[in-house]
């Protein structure tokens, strides 16, 4: 302490924080990233919680607002446990992608952790959040909050007037189908309800007006062919009026379903909204987290550089960065997948190196970057036009492949045991690397399930498609659940295909009228 | 510079409303864990919280998901040490050592939680009711407490309320424009100073302001500084009381008979009724009364661990509680409860007295009695369900044909007092209630 009491350079001394210092420091932080990385930011609120807070936020799915479900409660009580018990600990900060970026301290944290959170959260996160693609075309970043609290708003007014039991059955059913709520690949509609009924009408309207009798007096066609062929006719009509296709069984049904009331409709759009928010964040967890590790890793040890940040704190600030890159072995008892944080990390480190001391291999893979020098352009383009499985797919290199030892497992079903497919060798690299890009495609891994017919002036049966790729079918009475919450919200018989994406073969058929309730 | 906000103060509990849906959800299970642990553990630990176990089955959210045993996947997995190309690695889970390929499977486990005290008395005594609820709404308006609720403009002179007079005074001064102490003595200041001068013009003027003070001083005599008009008293209003309070007597044959495990067995009833009035009432009292050929109260040590010798004579133990309502719990302030626990034993003539007793008075004044009769094991099997039994029972039997708020059952293990329990505060069906 007296060595760095007369070191007026630096930020802090000690562990405590009061408000002054976090200010100072993010304002150095800030200036320092937009010097080194050249970070463009939304402006930062910065919020100081409590650890039970921090419980709160987790249980609704990381939102400072939600609405009430039990579910939320129930992962509330399962964090709480293992909270409780040691086995895991807080997280040290939650960022919301909104504007201005919200970003969540805990109270027990040490400053030098709160300088560590600052540079990784509210500059590293939220230069994400604010130029890559995804966020910047399918949320609203200014808005979400405003929703949240319509959202919950709405849904208590709900249960004060048809009861919690009744909103408690729609928000069951519109969960399970949260996975199949979201458009992938087009973007959401996004007309107004007014200029809908006002589009209907007119609609309406026309139809009214060429409505000729005469058509209805034309013989109808005698032989069967042509009466096959007319129906054929009749359904590709019908698919076309509604859309079908339709990968949005949420949309769907808020939109056709015959039996819902107007607040149950509201309902599963809330639900297909936070959802819809939700998908970006699901395709760039590595990219995200690599890049917000990666801009905390540069600025901590730019500040020290500079003499900015003391040593103790420097060391605390590399064992926390340590612990949150820690990437065991697929053998070691503690691992647990991919450590998104690590692979990020090494990722645009390693497109660092790339840039500035390319050995011959990768000029060999990365003609482009290799040996460029300018790694700041590079990786701002990797983050704003980037996700997760293009980012792997386009960056992740054969030395770092040898360095992560990486190999890829082939496992059959039907087998007694794991095959090895590749291994970090000359012939095994672009395998591992598309494998690995394979893995984080949100496309190929969600189950992809259609509504491909139904016929609504007739039976109302509700068909609905799972394209089944590389023979996985679903869990069967996770699906069974599932298929009855989709029968309560469409009221009629609802079946699910299982077809293979390749040979189109039927492989199972599921009706709701076989399940018993 | 960032905006700060410091949320550290805001309310706690935000996913309160959650965990209370969560719990609605898993009742019934959480109900079947509680009431096994209560049971089966000491009744003592009741009162308390406890950890559930909640199976995952029940409180699964299901969605079109991939099942774990199908189809071709590829894993990458990082660390690679001794593996070539086509090497063939032993699934793990069969017959080979766990660990091989750990993280590949995640499995939600049933998962344990912790209940409050009042959450597991929620569930515990959930569709348990208090009996003879008539006298209890009969009686349920006892006291009353005066709460303000506004203003009078008549009252008891220590009701005044200063502040609204004062504001009514002023407003009216203003407006019948009484004068100011201030004006009438700018007047007499001029006076003073205009007749020191003693010109002709100066006299003219000393008897235009002395008319002006005079008609000041009519004026301001006219209009009163506070009139009657402006006084406004408090106004109290008496918003009834529920009565909420209880006492509990406990009453016990202590005599050679009772061995520990009748002891045992009557305790632990005692236990779950004090905890049931807990939760209804503010206030419980309990009052222990043991009796042999003779009763008197007791603390609740002596009540349970000493033994005296001596014969049984129920009726003294009656009498004791009588004269114990008499002087400390008037019918009319308390809810009375009784919970009377012997193996039966009496003297013949005695179990007539104990009728008499309970037929003119006792039966009028409590709101529930509650006979428990501890037997043997052995006997359970022939007593079980007759009406044979101690000339006790058999006396017992005629109060409850007569009174409603008297039931009686008998108790054999530890297991059946629970169910027994239940059986005599079990919610009674609704009765047409004026």
């Amino acid at each position: 302490m007296a060595r760095h009491a007369h070191r007026p350079d630096l930020l802090f001394t000690g562990s405590d924080w009061n408000f002054g210092t976090l200010s100072h420091t993010y304002d150095v932080i800030e200036a320092v990233a937009k010097e080194e990385l050249r970070l463009d930011i939304y402006p930062v609120q910065m919020e100081v919680i409590s650890s039970e807070q921090m419980l709160d936020a987790y249980s609704s799915i990381g939102m400072p607002l939600m609405y009430r479900h039990w579910s939320f409660g129930k992962h509330f009580l399962h964090h709480e446990l293992h909270y409780r018990k040691g086995g895991r600990g807080l997280a040290y900060e939650i960022v919301i992608n909104s504007d201005p970026c919200i970003v969540y301290l805990m109270e027990e944290n040490t400053m030098a952790l709160q300088a560590l959170v600052t540079a990784h959260a509210a500059l590293g996160h939220n230069h994400f959040f604010k130029n890559n693609y995804l966020f910047r075309q399918w949320t609203d970043a200014d808005a979400i909050l405003g929703y949240l609290d319509f959202a919950k708003g709405y849904i208590t007014r709900c249960e004060e007037k048809h009861g919690v039991a009744a909103v408690e059955a729609v928000l069951d059913a519109a969960h399970a189908l949260m996975d199949q709520g979201v458009f992938r690949y087009r973007r959401p509609p996004r007309l107004s309800s007014e200029k809908q009924r006002e589009g209907l009408r007119e609609r309406l309207e026309y139809e009214e007006r060429t409505y000729n009798d005469l058509w209805r007096t034309l013989p109808r066609p005698a032989d069967g062919a042509k009466a096959a062929a007319e129906n054929a006719d009749l359904i590709a009509e019908r698919k076309k009026a509604l859309n079908l296709p339709e990968e949005n069984l949420l949309y769907f049904l808020e939109k056709t379903s015959l039996i819902l009331e107007p607040w149950q409709r509201e309902i599963l759009r809330i639900v297909r909204v936070i959802a819809q928010y939700f998908y970006p964040q699901r395709q760039t967890q590595v990219m995200n987290e690599g890049c917000a590790t990666f801009v905390h890793y540069t600025v901590m040890n730019a500040l020290f550089d500079r003499g900015r940040i003391g040593e103790g704190a420097m060391l605390e600030i590399l064992r926390n960065h340590s612990n949150v890159i820690f990437q065991p072995g697929f053998d070691d008892p503690r691992f647990s997948g991919i450590n998104p944080y690590a692979l990020g990390l090494d990722m645009m480190q390693d497109i660092q190196r790339i840039a500035t001391e390319p050995t011959a291999e990768d000029r060999d893979w990365f003609p482009e970057i290799a040996g460029s020098g300018d790694w700041r352009t590079i990786l701002l383009d990797a983050w704003a036009n980037h996700r997760d499985e293009s980012f792997i797919r386009q960056y992740l290199s054969p030395a770092l492949i040898r360095k992560w030892r990486l190999f890829t497992l082939s496992d059959a079903a039907n087998e007694s045991f794991y095959g090895v497919a590749s291994i970090h060798n000359e012939r095994g690299y672009q395998k591992i690397r598309s494998a690995l890009a394979q893995r984080y495609d949100i496309g190929t891994n969600n189950t992809d399930i259609q509504v491909v017919d139904v016929d609504l002036l007739g039976q109302r049966h509700l068909r609905l498609q799972h394209k089944v790729r590389d023979g996985i079918v679903l869990d069967g009475g996770s699906c069974d659940a599932t298929l009855r919450h989709v029968q309560r919200l469409w009221g009629y018989e609802v079946s699910l295909q299982g077809i293979d994406a390749q040979t189109g073969a039927t492989v199972y058929e599921r009706s709701s009228s076989q399940l018993t309730q | 510079m960032p905006i700060f906000i410091d949320r550290r103060l805001n309310p706690k509990d935000k996913s309160l409303g959650n965990r209370q849906r969560f719990l609605h959800r898993v009742r019934a299970e959480l109900k079947r864990s509680v009431q096994e642990q209560i049971r089966s553990g000491k009744i003592a630990d009741a009162d308390g919280e406890h950890a559930v176990s909640i199976p995952a089955k029940g409180t699964s959210e299901p969605s079109f998901r991939a099942a774990g045993d199908s189809g071709r996947r590829q894993h990458v997995l990082p660390g690679n040490k001794q593996f070539s190309p086509g090497d063939k690695v032993p699934k793990p889970g069969q017959g080979s050592g766990a660990g091989s390929s750990p993280g590949l499977q995640d499995s939600e486990d049933d998962f344990r939680f912790v209940l409050s005290r009042e959450e597991v008395l929620d569930l515990f005594f959930e569709d348990l009711e208090l009996p003879d609820m008539v006298k209890l709404n009969l009686k349920e308006i006892l006291t009353a407490k005066p709460r303000r609720a506004g203003f009078a403009s008549s009252g008891s002179p220590t009701n005044i309320n200063v502040s609204r007079t004062m504001r009514n005074s002023h407003g009216r001064r203003i407006a019948l424009q009484r004068p100011k102490r201030a004006e009438v003595e700018a007047i007499l200041a001029e006076l003073a100073k205009i007749e020191a001068e003693g010109t002709d013009m100066a006299r003219a003027r000393a008897a235009a302001l002395r008319a002006e003070l005079d008609r000041l001083e009519r004026r301001r005599r006219v209009i009163a500084f506070v009139d009657p008009v402006d006084i406004r008293f408090n106004r109290f209003e008496a918003q009834p009381l529920p009565n909420a309070n209880a006492v509990m007597f406990c009453l016990m044959d202590v005599s050679g008979s009772m061995g520990e495990r009748e002891k045992d067995l009557a305790k632990r009833f005692f236990v779950l009724l004090h905890l049931f009035l807990k939760r209804r009432y503010d206030r419980t009292d309990i009052v222990f009364i043991r009796h042999t050929h003779v009763a008197q109260e007791v603390d609740e040590d002596t009540f349970f661990l000493s033994t005296q010798s001596g014969g049984t004579v129920v009726s003294t133990a009656l009498e004791e509680m009588q004269r114990v309502i008499a002087q400390r719990y008037p019918s009319k302030d308390w809810n009375i409860y009784v919970a009377q626990a012997s193996d039966g034993d009496n003297f013949a003539s005695d179990s007539e007295r104990c009728l008499r007793l309970l037929d003119s008075e006792i039966m009028r004044l409590c709101q529930y009695f509650a006979y428990v009769e501890i037997i043997d094991e052995r006997e359970s099997e022939i007593f079980g369900s007759t009406d044979n039994g101690t000339s006790l029972w058999r006396a017992y039997l005629t109060v409850k044909e007569r009174w409603p708020n008297f039931d009686m059952t008998r108790i054999a293990r530890a297991a059946d007092i629970y169910p027994v329990f239940r059986q005599l505060f079990t919610r009674q069906p609704a009765r047409p209630r004026n």
